[in-house]
């Protein structure tokens, strides 16, 4: 008979990286049924319930949950030593020596016993801003990989960085590539005469995969964070990225990738970008415009350079039931991507569904979706297993920070479905998850994979469409 | 390449894989409900240059001592006005030792034949109870002052500003931990007749005391100048000891001062104290600093005053001392934490000095590792590091300085004191030493105060006075 144990710990923490850890280290323990430990956010109590376990009422998102689900009983110690174990192992750090006597608690006293340097900031949104602003007063550059920061944070912090000459990377930049080092999910490239500045994560990464199998090099790409181009931040950002990269002897030509940014900011950057030396081509995202694929075929041909076939691997059967595309992302621009070339074929509120899982409402207190599949996977089971459901739409992205090996957990969700799958597959050959081997093994479980997103929507489209 | 990383370690992990130096700061949440506060006055552009000025106007004083003198002279302190250590009190909150210490203040004075007589006078509100800090002195445990107590003068040559101290009575059964036994105040009185005008003649004698350098020697010499002031006592009085010698003073007299000031160790920190008040003093007023510049406790309640919010104090519950105990007594026989001796540690020395004092370490039943650890820690909640106060044993590190509240908000690390015990019950006098920490709801008060001035400041209004 199974037995369940809750506990609340009240004032614990650990990032939601170390706790999806942990979970899974309970889960593969001796009798453990599931397992799940996490902070009580909203989004995780809402997953424990349909995990079927009962949380206390004044649980809060300061709050660590430990929900177990044992064969029996008297396997309860042993699952609670073995969540003792885990966290413990999260907890713990690697370099030794006396820094451990009192490691920095603030990014404020690391720069002021080590000065310089970039900061890369990934705390919960709503205490990012805090340590976002020591780097800045120690004149250091930052990148605020967190989500769900508000948007009088990030205006302040833009304001104190532009008093200083410095660049706020972020909020919500999940890819940046400085002097060569990938921060958050960045994709190993080679070093050339493309400068990026994005304020779109994946829509980075896209463009990073596309130019280095064409062999084109890229010598920094520099996020900016996704609304910095909207109308109450004002571009201050993208303007002191567009200047550096300007200032860069190496950059040839600068790249802009943004969501559609608004109108009279991107008059302003527009303008701003017309006066400098080095050439800009702009990617802006948006209906009517050039998808990111051909963006990249443009920065090709204005190098010079030739533009390759992109690579497709694997073909999926045609759909045989339902007429509904079903998007399941990762990335946000690549979500929103395939979603304007559906709508355009399609037609918009025809019923086909785009979730973009790395949007912040699924991420609160929660590792991001290219880190901790589990909410895609559940939502990609129930897709399937909906009859109106026609094809699958997919991404995978690779690079440093993203899980070690996703194949290994999607393709045996997609091996025994009986509708096709089209996966847009974000990664290059140097990449440590080993992009050859992901794509053989996607292809191998019935997957078509693209290296292009877009071509990959198109045809989930052509899919659909053939339903009639 | 380097990069200070805070939050997941997944990342920090990613960027450690390119072979790129990593820094990761080991982030927490902060004190809860605190973070709208944190993220206000992280914000406010005032802030930066503020704490910079604050700190740098506390690092600029020097103390010397200029005159002994009594404190109805020195104070302007009338009959019937007592100082006492810590926040704002009345005789009805007042705790045992701060009630056993006026009760002996009053019997100095003569404003009662026995000490006990002293409860009506105090319950009928005829004596008037005020902080040592609202009057430019600090007061050690009980803190308490009468005109008649002969104080220390301390001055910062560069701007002639003053504050004050009373002398140390010793240790044991004292008027500062609450005694108020006949052979306390036969001491209080050989204080004031003999100890008090030999000092002044020396002193006026002598060339003004480097008061700051002696701290600056001490803390090379194993003194963290709260708990342990060895050393400082004894280069004091070879400061004063020629003057004291050729002052014309009956040389009995003089002997009995020497010995007097040579056998208690804890003689200097009357003047360790003012001086570090002095410092702290240059910083208040400062708008937009989020700088510490009192901790003091009055045996009720522990209070804090900080640069950016004026004459504010954010009190809760003074706790009680984690330490050893004299003699037979325990934990029950302590009071809650008492003294404005707190200044010490809000200066950098003291807890916050740990590392330099082993010998103490064990008084308050630690390790020779946990001492380093304690100074290292309280680095992590100050703005820097005094450049004069320095530390062998850490490869000559300044002490810890300008205890900031929005650090102190954002890791939970809570200011460690070095304190003394006094006995719950007036009369007792000590019962230990030992460890203590503020109340931790003190520091989101203030970072409440500090948020809601640096948005009014934001929005152009003037602040509200309090």
């Amino acid at each position: 008979m199974t037995h369940t144990h809750v506990e609340l710990r009240p004032g614990a923490y650990a990032d939601s990286v170390a706790l999806l850890q942990v979970s899974r280290a309970v889960q593969q323990a001796d009798g453990v049924v599931a397992a799940q430990v996490a902070m009580a956010t909203a989004l995780n109590l809402e997953v424990l319930e349909g995990m079927g376990f009962d949380v206390p009422a004044e649980a809060g998102p300061n709050d660590l949950v430990v929900a177990v689900r044992l064969d029996d009983a008297d396997t309860l110690d042993a699952a609670l030593a073995a969540v003792a174990d885990a966290l413990d192992r999260a907890g713990r750090r690697a370099e030794g020596g006396a820094a451990d006597l009192a490691p920095h608690r603030t990014t404020a006293t690391a720069l002021r016993d080590a000065p310089g340097g970039l900061v890369l900031v990934s705390v919960p949104g709503r205490h990012a801003l805090v340590e976002a602003m020591d780097a800045l007063e120690a004149g250091s550059d930052v990148m605020v990989f967190s989500d769900n920061v508000p948007v009088a944070h990030e205006v302040a912090l833009k304001r104190a960085a532009a008093d200083r000459g410095l660049l706020v990377m972020g909020p919500d930049c999940g890819t940046a590539v400085v002097d060569g080092v990938g921060l958050g999910f960045a994709n190993v490239v080679r070093p050339g005469p493309v400068g990026l500045v994005a304020a779109s994560g994946t829509g980075c990464q896209q463009l990073l995969a596309l130019l280095d199998h064409a062999g084109v090099g890229v010598s920094s790409a520099l996020g900016v964070g996704g609304r910095d181009l909207a109308a109450e931040v004002g571009g201050p950002s993208t303007t002191e990225a567009l200047r550096r990269l300007d200032a860069d002897p190496d950059v040839e030509l600068v790249v802009l990738v943004s969501k559609p940014p608004a109108p009279e900011v991107a008059a302003t950057v527009g303008s701003y970008a017309e006066g400098l030396a080095t050439p800009v081509e702009l990617a802006l995202l948006g209906p009517g415009r050039p998808d990111l694929t051909a963006a990249a075929e443009a920065v090709l041909r204005r190098l010079g350079r030739a533009v390759p076939p992109w690579p497709v691997t694997g073909t999926a059967a045609p759909a045989s039931r339902g007429r509904l595309l079903r998007g399941l992302f990762v990335g946000g621009t690549l979500c929103q991507e395939a979603r304007i070339l559906a709508e355009e074929a399609l037609g918009a509120d025809a019923g086909h569904t785009f979730v973009d899982f790395g949007d912040d409402a699924w991420t609160e207190g929660r590792a991001h979706p290219m880190i901790d599949p589990t909410l895609r996977l559940e939502h990609l089971a129930r897709a399937a297993a909906d009859p109106e459901t026609a094809v699958l739409l997919l991404d995978v992205v690779l690079g440093h920070g993203a899980e070690p090996d996703p194949a290994a957990l999607l393709a045996p969700a997609l091996a025994d479905l009986d509708l096709p799958v089209v996966v847009s597959l974000v990664g290059t050959a140097a990449d440590p998850q080993d992009l050859a081997a992901q794509t053989a093994a996607l292809a191998g479980a019935g997957a078509e994979v693209h290296l292009s997103n877009a071509g990959a929507a198109r045809r989930a489209v052509e899919l659909v469409g053939s339903r009639g | 390449m380097r990069v200070v990383t805070a939050g997941a370690d997944l990342l920090a992990d990613a960027v450690a894989a390119q072979a790129v130096d990593v820094d990761r700061v080991d982030w927490r949440p902060p004190m809860p409900g605190t973070e709208d506060d944190l993220a206000t006055v992280a914000a406010d552009p005032a802030r930066p240059a503020a704490n910079e000025r604050a700190l740098a106007a506390v690092l600029g004083v020097t103390a010397r001592l200029v005159d002994v003198a009594p404190a109805a002279e020195v104070l302007g302190l009338g009959r019937g006005e007592f100082l006492h250590a810590g926040p704002p009190i009345t005789w009805d909150r007042a705790s045992g030792p701060l009630r056993g210490g006026l009760m002996a203040g009053a019997a100095l004075e003569g404003l009662v034949e026995d000490p006990e007589d002293a409860v009506a006078l105090f319950e009928s509100g005829d004596a008037s109870l005020e902080p040592c800090h609202h009057r430019g002195t600090v007061g050690p445990m009980a803190g308490v002052v009468t005109p008649s107590m002969w104080m220390f003068v301390l001055e910062d040559p560069a701007t002639g500003r003053r504050t004050h101290c009373s002398l140390n009575e010793g240790l044991g059964k004292v008027l500062r931990y609450g005694a108020y036994s006949p052979d306390v105040l036969t001491r209080l009185r050989w204080m004031g007749d003999v100890l008090g005008p030999l000092l002044r003649a020396a002193v006026r004698a002598a060339e003004p005391v480097d008061v700051t350098g002696i701290l600056t020697q001490m803390l090379q010499m194993g003194d963290e100048a709260h708990n342990r002031n060895r050393a400082g006592t004894l280069m004091l009085l070879r400061d004063l000891a020629p003057a004291m010698i050729a002052s014309g003073h009956d040389p009995a007299d003089v002997a009995e001062a020497v010995r007097f000031v040579g056998a208690n160790d804890h003689f200097f920190l009357n003047l360790a104290m003012p001086a570090c008040k002095l410092a702290l003093d240059a910083a208040r007023g400062i708008e937009g600093s989020t700088m510490v510049v009192a901790m003091a406790r009055n045996g009720t309640d522990f209070g804090i005053q900080v640069a950016g919010t004026g004459e504010e104090w954010f009190t809760g519950p003074a706790q009680l001392a984690d330490g050893l105990f004299l003699g037979d007594y325990g934990p029950d026989d302590a009071n809650p934490d008492i003294g404005d001796s707190a200044i010490t540690e809000t200066a950098g020395i003291g807890g916050f000095a740990m590392a330099t004092a082993p010998a103490i370490v064990r008084l308050v039943g630690g390790t020779v590792p946990d001492a380093l650890a304690t100074t290292r820690r309280m680095h992590e909640i100050t703005l820097g590091e005094n450049p004069r106060w320095t530390v062998p044993v850490l490869d000559f590190q300044g002490t810890p300085t300008g205890i900031d509240v929005t650090r102190v908000c954002r890791t939970g690390i809570l200011p460690q004191i070095n304190t003394g015990m006094a006995g719950r019950v007036a009369g007792v006098g000590q019962v230990g030493a030992g460890l203590v920490t503020p109340p931790a709801e003190v520091f989101p008060a203030a970072l409440a105060r500090l948020a809601e001035l640096a948005r009014g400041r934001a929005a152009g209004r003037p602040p509200e006075r309090r």
